[in-house]
């Protein structure tokens, strides 16, 4: 099986159409299995209820019994509304949430595009959401919407800088902007001259998790940086004129963009889709690499939607303030601290 | 009443900042944002004109009404005990401690007293519906500033509280319980006991609600120097309640002016206050006076006397001609019913006096200045209910 895929050598049509496929399949199963699992299970877990237990085993279709529903709803366009904007600006955020998983590798092979500058790709395509975001809340013709698109454009310029550099401190260590490259770097790395399990980058890059972490729970608006969407102040935001699938379009991408971000944090700190002991140039991971990946981005997830459920949320301005006067000097710190080892080790 | 302190008067002189900067001839263009009648923040139906110059309020106007039942018309056509159970949809979270005050004035004018274990157990069933209201609110602020998970837990663990007043009343939230002369019914077996661990079970919740929530540094950074309201403004504004004691003025009914009726002086507690007076402050005032009220209910239950629980009163009521007005401390504010009899089957009059629409009347000079956010910081914790303000 694992050699029948290694020489599975496709025309560029045939490849072509596998990875359009793929993709498309794969975007709305993990947002659905993220909103499957931290929103109702997990989330109900911590909250101490039981959460949804009708549809399905044990609640288990619960999501696509609610996907259905949306479905079936009239689709909707305010009165005010610049119409052919107002439906087009789902399609947008959806759009850059596809292309965040072009780049994403599940193993050597096993991804859309190999880039050499992977890194850049992804953090770039994942700030184009913001622009489906702006049409959203100005098409809308609603002020709750107008602020909400509003506060989303000023928190991407306090979220986007510290995740930047964040991830600099990742592609100085390992000296390269691939993100496979960035998963031989720690597979076949030392601690120490000990290479048993590597080099995974959360031992030494831990501030950059931790801020790379904060960023991006700014980039998917969830708690505590959800101003964007706070229901008890701007109820819900841009989305608030919003129905039917255009509105299940948003969720998808929300999810699926918590996935591709918890994925990107997997690969650029946990490792990615390799496990210690067995060689990165092992047929296995054509099967072994996709089960990897999906364990660690569950371990990240898991934390960023622990942090989402208990928080309160913070002011515009005090986001701010903690990404200019504390995430930002702390990554450069830590740029400078990871290059001056860097040169000297 | 104490001395203004620093925050108080820094917030006064930031205020009067904002009155000249709003004063000036040249104004950019803002917005109106029309909050309500259905919006998340304000619990209800209530429309709150907040005048915008980006994200900052340069004026709000609440706009209430929405919800009026016309319950002084109402009791009016209305015996006595009908009253009763009609009062209790005013604050429907602390629904006994409604009909309290209403009960007492009645009382008084026919000269009735109840007997001691009613007026122990009345008071035990008003500090449990001050713990169901204050409970929630502690819960329902983290929902408003974001914290999901504290609602959820207020909502489970307000159920101990709920469980007990239902199985002593027969009622969850509308008890309709109280009687002119006593109370409808004894308690039932075994309550005292259950009631103890219910109420060690709201003490854990508060500790734990202390450590999720208000020791929370977002928390903290949402809630503190936000909506800072000094002593003078809300006195003159006819603050109560915890609102009041969080700007730092020690008064508080229960101990000050407590009508007969009620036994707050066969128990030891304290009266919380703070000096700060902003959206933190009334927080921890109502987390601490939450503590406090379980605290009342274990001493009284420990010392609970034996006897009848109803005085003996005519069948049917009829209030000799006089005036009453009787006030207690509820888990909003000050309420009180000035009733007037002309001694008939029905009053000739009642005025309510409910907190939270003298408590609402502040936000025009509170949220002056705040940003949007700030706004729903400050109307959640000004703690309002519908129900409160418009009757």
């Amino acid at each position: 099986m694992t050699l029948l895929l290694a020489s599975f050598d496709p025309p560029y049509w045939l490849s072509t159409l596998i990875k359009v496929v793929v993709v498309s399949a794969v975007v709305p199963t993990t947002a659905l299995i993220l909103g499957m699992v931290f929103l109702f299970k997990i989330m109900s877990w911590m909250q101490s209820r039981l959460g949804p237990q009708e549809a399905g085993p044990r609640g288990t279709l619960q999501l696509l019994a609610d996907g259905v529903k949306f479905l079936q709803k009239e689709d909707i366009a305010p009165n005010g509304a610049d119409r052919w904007v107002f439906k087009v600006a789902p399609l947008v955020v959806l759009m850059s949430t596809l292309l965040l998983y072009v780049a994403l590798p599940a193993s050597m092979r096993l991804v859309v595009a190999d880039l050499d500058v992977g890194v850049f790709f992804v953090l770039a395509i994942s700030s184009l959401s913001v622009i489906g975001v702006l049409m959203a809340g100005w098409a809308s013709a609603n002020k709750y919407s107008l602020m909400g698109a509003l506060r989303a454009a000023g928190q991407l310029i306090a979220y986007e800088l510290p995740m930047v550099l964040a991830v600099v401190g990742v592609v100085i260590q390992a000296g390269t902007m691939s993100l496979n490259g960035i998963v031989f770097a720690q597979a076949d790395g030392a601690i120490f001259g000990w290479g048993g399990i590597g080099n995974p980058y959360i031992l030494t890059q831990f501030v950059g998790f931790f801020i790379f972490i904060a960023a991006v729970q700014a980039e998917l608006t969830q708690p505590p940086f959800d101003m964007p969407v706070a229901e008890s102040e701007i109820v819900s935001g841009y989305q608030v004129e919003y129905t039917g699938f255009r509105f299940l379009i948003f969720f998808l991408a929300e999810f699926a963009t918590a996935f591709a971000f918890a994925a990107i944090a997997a690969v650029l700190f946990l490792g990615g889709w390799a496990v210690p002991w067995l060689p990165t140039s092992s047929d296995w991971y054509y099967v072994l690499g996709p089960i990897v990946l999906f364990a660690k981005v569950m371990m990240v997830a898991f934390i960023i939607f622990w942090v989402r459920f208990t928080y309160p949320r913070f002011r515009e301005d005090q986001l701010q303030s903690l990404a200019w006067k504390v995430l930002i000097p702390l990554a450069l710190v830590n740029i400078v601290v990871t290059a001056a080892l860097k040169v000297v080790l | 009443m104490t001395a203004v302190s620093d925050p108080q008067s820094v917030a006064a002189l930031a205020a009067e900042a904002v009155d000249n900067r709003i004063n000036l001839d040249f104004e950019t263009e803002g917005m109106t944002l029309n909050m309500g009648p259905q919006h998340p923040a304000t619990h209800g139906t209530m429309r709150i004109v907040a005048r915008l110059d980006g994200e900052q309020v340069i004026s709000a106007e609440p706009m209430c009404g929405y919800m009026h039942r016309g319950y002084e018309k109402l009791t009016e056509v209305r015996t006595y005990p009908q009253i009763n159970a009609l009062i209790n949809r005013i604050d429907w979270l602390g629904s006994f401690a409604n009909e309290v005050p209403f009960i007492l004035a009645a009382e008084k004018l026919m000269d009735v007293e109840a007997p001691p274990r009613a007026q122990w157990i009345r008071t035990i069933l008003f500090e449990m519906s001050r713990i169901a209201n204050i409970s929630l609110f502690l819960g329902d602020f983290g929902l408003q500033l974001g914290g999901m998970t504290a609602a959820f837990y207020a909502f489970r663990d307000r159920e101990w509280v709920l469980n007990q007043i239902e199985s002593a009343t027969g009622g969850r939230f509308h008890p309709n319980f109280d009687r002119i002369g006593g109370l409808k019914d004894d308690l039932p077996k075994g309550w005292i006991d259950s009631s103890h661990t219910a109420m060690d079970k709201l003490l854990a919740f508060c500790d734990e609600l202390e450590d999720l929530l208000v020791g929370n540094e977002i928390f903290q950074a949402r809630t503190r120097g936000i909506g800072v309201i000094p002593a003078e403004i809300a006195l003159s504004y006819g603050l109560s309640g915890a609102n009041l004691r969080a700007s730092g003025v020690d008064w508080d009914l229960r101990r000050d002016n407590c009508p007969p009726g009620l036994v707050y002086d066969k128990a030891d507690w304290k009266v919380w206050t703070h000096p700060d007076g902003d959206c933190f402050a009334r927080t921890w005032v109502r987390l601490q006076e939450t503590r406090e009220a379980a605290k009342i209910v274990k001493q009284l239950l420990d010392t609970i006397p034996s006897g009848p629980v109803m005085a003996k009163v005519p069948r049917i009521i009829k209030v000799p001609e006089g005036e009453a007005y009787v006030a207690t401390e509820n888990p909003l504010g000050e309420m009180g019913y000035y009733v007037v009899s002309k001694g008939d089957l029905v009053p000739f009059r009642v005025k309510i006096r409910s907190a939270s629409f003298n408590n609402v009347s502040i936000v025009p000079w509170v949220a002056r200045g705040a940003y949007v956010p700030d706004l729903v910081s400050i109307l959640g914790s000004l703690y309002f209910i519908l129900g409160d303000i418009d009757r």
